[in-house]
């Protein structure tokens, strides 16, 4: 069973219902109990880095999340969670994050132009992926090809300390690092629920990752 | 490099989807589900549902139209029709809606579109404007190349645009310039912007519109309102600075198809999702 984190803040039905389309068994829960029974986790996330993180720790979620990232148990973060594994965050002011990856997660810089346009922020819409072979072998990205689109929104961005933890990378302005991986921990900047047959195509190698990981 | 992006727009009818030209003389068209599955394997970025129910007591027909879609498809969807409160909202992203856009009730209270960007993140808050041209007197007749001219420096003082609500019928007295960077402040995520001076007309976006929004705020523009060729939407993306095009009616009655308009893109070089 795949547990689908509820701590009020993200597009939680999009995200079982994809994985159920992939075939997984997925569990909305904000139970710790049931988070424990849980063979793997995704954690998907939307809205502003501080509210995420304090929403987190009111409803008693940072524990259970980092205990079972911690046990060594596959976990998938979503957008704004990816921003959260990492130490600290510069939306509103300088936040804690999660501190798993070390490193950063700073804004887009609005007045950058693309040609005549102006670099739009948010970052909204479909873009494409490169992916760092070495980083991604035995993940559930190992098989994608460079260039295939997914659906991104986010204004920030995560910078890795150390670039081992970056598995895929994408143009927007400046190159930025839109997938990671630390242990058994995976996270995208952009949304695999929302990006069609491609998207799924992650989520399936995830449940398959998790489904070897049980046995 | 992040694609240009393409968005048929459904009208929803007490959960029906409606074809029409300006709203009128609607002929049912068939499930949601269905039509929104159709532009999904055509490959469109974005699906928007326009829900123009009139009715109070069908309103929540939109919410079960919406379950029944993130049950399926799985790409980003916006909900757009008659949202007057957060409970709106809520019921709506629960439903499995990734964008609402706001109308109306931003003019009536843009202190709105503030809570709602707080309490669910401005990614998810389309602010849509329609705008109206002030100055009239120098296109007249002559819509077609007013449209297509996009002013120069000089000029650009000459044309200005008033936020309308309600199909165009109530003027009210903002100039939609100010009215976007209000928004944008406001925590606006995306800015949908339909000129009601061509919407309907199937003579092209008013580029010098689309033009000026989109070098006055950073956020992207989705532009919308009177296409009626391929080379509209080119023009919307390369000459006014669009990031995204919504289009209803060609893309209703199979005048073009979603892949066909992204191989007339990709031929002329703009980025998209093919």
């Amino acid at each position: 069973m795949i547990a689908v984190v509820d701590y009020g803040m993200g597009n939680l039905r999009s995200v079982s219902k994809a994985l159920e389309k992939v075939g997984q068994n997925a569990v909305v829960t904000s139970d710790p109990a049931v988070i424990d029974d849980a063979q793997g986790m995704v954690l998907p996330g939307v809205g502003a880095f501080p509210d995420c993180m304090r929403n987190l720790t009111e409803r008693k979620l940072a524990h259970p999340v980092v205990d079972f990232i911690n046990k060594g148990r596959p976990f998938f973060g979503i957008c704004l969670v990816l921003q959260l594994l990492f130490t600290e965050g510069y939306e509103l002011g300088r936040h804690d994050g999660l501190g798993i990856i070390p490193g950063k997660v700073v804004r887009f810089e609005g007045k950058a132009f693309v040609g005549e346009d102006k670099l739009k922020v948010p970052h909204m819409g479909w873009n494409q992926v490169d992916w760092n072979s070495r980083n991604c072998a035995d993940t559930p990205f190992q098989s994608l090809s460079n260039g295939e689109y997914f659906y991104f929104v986010h204004s920030f961005y995560v910078e890795p300390d150390d670039d081992k933890y970056t598995i895929g990378t994408t143009e927007y302005g400046i190159k930025f690092v839109s997938a990671v991986r630390w242990k058994n921990v995976f996270a995208t900047q952009f949304h695999p629920e929302k990006s069609q047959e491609k998207g799924l195509s992650i989520l399936r190698a995830f449940g398959e990752y998790v489904n070897k990981w049980e046995s | 490099m992040l694609a240009k992006r393409i968005i048929p727009c459904l009208d929803v009818k007490d959960g029906r989807v409606v074809k029409g030209v300006n709203f009128i003389d609607l002929v049912d068209a068939g499930d949601p589900v269905e039509n929104a599955t159709i532009y999904d394997s055509e490959g469109a970025d974005e699906l928007t549902f326009l829900d123009i129910t009139a009715s109070s007591d069908n309103r929540d027909i939109i919410i079960d139209v919406v379950k029944r879609t993130a049950e399926q498809i799985f790409m980003p969807l916006t909900v757009g029709g008659g949202i007057r409160s957060l409970d709106d909202i809520r019921r709506l992203l629960k439903a499995g809606a990734d964008k609402v856009s706001i109308n109306t009730a931003a003019v009536k209270d843009p202190n709105f579109v503030k809570d709602a960007a707080k309490r669910f993140g401005s990614q998810c808050i389309v602010v849509a404007v329609d705008a109206k041209r002030r100055k009239t007197e120098d296109w007249g007749v002559k819509i077609k190349e007013s449209a297509r001219r996009i002013p120069d420096k000089e000029r650009k003082a000459d044309l200005t645009w008033e936020v309308v609500t309600h199909g165009g019928r109530e003027v009210t007295g903002i100039d939609a310039i100010e009215w976007v960077i209000k928004m944008e402040e406001m925590g606006a995520g995306e800015i949908m912007l339909t000129s009601m001076d061509f919407d309907g007309t199937k003579e092209g976006y008013d580029l010098a519109l689309t033009r000026k929004v989109s070098d006055t705020v950073s956020i992207p523009i989705v532009a919308s309102g009177g296409v009626g060729t391929l080379e509209h939407i080119y023009e919307g993306f390369t000459k006014a600075g669009a990031s995204a095009a919504l289009a209803a009616s060609i893309f209703h009655f199979r005048e073009y198809s979603i892949r066909e308009t992204k191989e007339y893109l990709r031929d002329r070089e703009v980025p998209v999702r093919l």
